[in-house]
């Protein structure tokens, strides 16, 4: 049996009467040591799919195993890190991550903590920001607090949900090398979701697309067969790279994910020329009739939306 | 053909307590009636700057532009703008926002034509079900939506694109380059784009202009994209040529952006006040682009 198997989840929102289905029917198992990215949609509920593998969320049917055993709540066995950082804005780098150590291992000695606190924050490279409190760091600098957060916690499985999509271009470029590097380092499980085919394509070993909800489901499984130092420059000639690239994106942009409901539509659009608004307007009763190019146009629009 | 657009010898000097900063230099390019054409570059080379002087937004401080043979002097309803940010009025719906630009240009025709042409864009981009909803009602990539269909509806003689899905997520991103480019292939109205996204640029433009560094940035190279209309990204993804492209565009960002200038290219890493190994500070060429 895999390592994480989600069996025949559906999760919705909201009273019977205007219920929202968010997730039917999503299978999923994922192998220990696996790095998987689950791509979709904003509002397609990627992140309710991540929350009830974390516990935060329970499924209204089906179930969600980890190592054999049904998830009821949120464990120290699962670390997250959630989009907006989440730390503690009073507490230093190092007291945040303290805070998830202490609670984790009670039973520890003082320097045994110290040194799991430390050796973390040397990981994610803010040794020299282990004073500083969130407010006087970067976002890139508090995502890397976080996921240090998180792995100090040394847990089965960490959820990364869309942890860069607050940063830029340039400092989640950099922060996908470094996040990879250090998941594969510590060679856990990863579940990794993202609105980003390309950092899916980047960061994980496999990658499954969500389909765009209601009642959302995921796709067939693309494998990620490359290097594993994904050095960005040489991706761009290999083969396989754009091939991925394509298929994924076909696969969100097509019936797959987004059913077509075509409509046709009867729309008028009538041919004028813009006004001049430098010539000034003429006065009341001297109205002047539009300028036409051509007769009105009638188009049917079918709209695929 | 005449060129639709000239824009000459514009240069752009803001002043700052250090003295006088000059953040365009002598900036020349020519626009074909129907062609698009986009800028792109790295922040600060200037690439806003233009576009907004295009837009009569902002002055420049030497040279000038002619537009359909008349020159530019303040803002204007030729020239339609899609900003980063839609700017839509909140107190109005999507339809009363188009309409806003629309009764000004159209001032001569009944309400009913008017009417008419503000359905008629925001059916097309999308918005047929939502007419009547206000911005707070209608999520980020639907009211960037109001804000295409918004320039589209004045006929404008030029279209002004800043950065228009930089604050959107990949695949809204995708959609909206979709319902931008399905618009403009009805239309085929005079475009001008500012973007640092590789991937849009290629989709969306006959002609790419990449500049260098700034300040005093220059145009460096330009980029003729072959690929013919109407284009479809499934399509443009297999092809090899747009990688080769990309390729092309990938590498003056992150080398001839810099050499061209007598600058040493180097690691771009923004948040670089850590203490870092040097890995985290190398350059990563996709991301400062593709991402």
């Amino acid at each position: 049996m895999s390592f994480l198997v989600i069996n025949q989840v559906s999760m919705g929102f909201g009273p019977p009467e205007a219920r929202r289905e968010v997730l039917s029917g999503v299978d999923l198992s994922v192998e220990q040591g696996e790095i998987i990215a689950i791509v979709g949609y904003s509002g397609a509920g990627k992140s309710t799919l991540l929350h009830l593998v974390s516990g935060l969320l329970k499924p209204d049917t089906g179930s969600v195993r980890l190592d054999g055993r049904i998830i009821e709540g949120p464990g120290p066995d699962r670390g997250v890190v959630f989009q907006n950082y989440s730390l503690l804005p009073w507490m230093t780098v190092a007291e945040n991550i303290r805070l998830a150590v202490d609670s984790v291992f009670p039973g520890w000695t003082e320097a045994q903590r110290a040194e799991q606190v430390d050796r973390h924050i040397h990981l994610v490279n803010l040794t020299p920001a282990r004073d500083r409190r969130p407010g006087e760091l970067s976002g890139g600098m508090r995502q890397r607090v976080s996921v240090a957060r998180a792995l100090a916690m040394d847990p089965q499985i960490l959820l990364l949900d869309e942890p860069l999509g607050a940063l830029d271009a340039l400092t989640r470029g950099t922060l996908q090398d470094e996040i990879s590097r250090i998941c594969r380092a510590s060679g856990k499980t990863v579940v990794l979701i993202t609105n980003d085919p390309d950092e899916g394509i980047l960061m994980a070993d496999r990658i499954i697309p969500l389909s765009a909800g209601p009642g959302a489901t995921l796709g067939p499984s693309f494998p990620v067969v490359l290097d594993p130092t994904r050095d960005r420059r040489a991706l761009n000639h290999d083969p396989h790279f754009k091939e991925l690239r394509a298929e994924v994106v076909a696969w969100l942009l097509g019936p797959g994910a987004r059913p077509a409901v075509s409509v046709s539509r009867k729309l008028i659009l009538p041919d004028l020329e813009p006004e001049d608004l430098e010539i000034p307007k003429p006065l009341i009763g001297g109205r002047r009739r539009p300028r036409r190019r051509s007769e009105e146009r009638r188009e049917t629009v079918d709209l695929n939306p | 053909m005449a060129d639709h657009v000239e824009i000459s010898h514009l240069s752009k000097v803001f002043p700052t307590p250090k003295g006088p900063l000059r953040v365009v230099k002598d900036f020349n390019l020519r626009i074909r009636q129907g062609e698009f054409v986009s800028l792109i570059g790295h922040s600060g080379c200037g690439k806003s700057t233009v576009l907004s002087i295009l837009a009569g937004l902002s002055e420049a401080s030497a040279g000038g532009i002619v537009l359909a043979g008349r020159e530019l002097t303040g803002p204007g309803p030729d020239r339609g703008v899609v900003f980063q940010a839609p700017n839509l009025l909140p107190w109005m719906s999507a339809l009363e926002n188009v309409l806003l630009g629309v009764d000004q240009v159209f001032y001569t025709a009944s309400r009913e034509e008017r009417r008419q042409i503000a359905e008629y864009y925001l059916t097309v981009v999308g918005l047929g079900e939502a007419l009547h909803q206000l911005p707070s009602e209608l999520s980020q990539g639907m009211r960037q939506r109001v804000g295409i269909a918004r320039a589209f509806a004045l006929s404008p003689k030029m279209l002004l694109l800043d950065e228009p899905f930089g604050m959107l997520d990949s695949l809204t991103r995708y959609e909206l380059q979709q319902v931008l480019l399905d618009l403009w292939n009805r239309t085929r109205l005079t475009a001008l784009m500012v973007t640092h996204d590789v991937d849009e640029a290629l989709f969306l433009s006959d002609r790419i202009v990449m500049m260098t560094n700034g300040p005093e940035a220059e145009v460096g190279e330009i980029l003729h994209v072959p690929f013919a209309r109407p284009r479809r990204r499934q399509e443009l993804l297999e092809d090899p040529e747009y990688y080769r492209l990309r390729e092309q565009l990938i590498e003056f960002l992150h080398v001839r952006a810099y050499t061209l200038k007598g600058q040493t290219p180097r690691g771009r890493a923004t948040d670089g006040d850590h203490g870092p190994p040097p890995s985290t500070q190398t350059a990563s060429p996709v991301a400062a682009a593709g991402a």
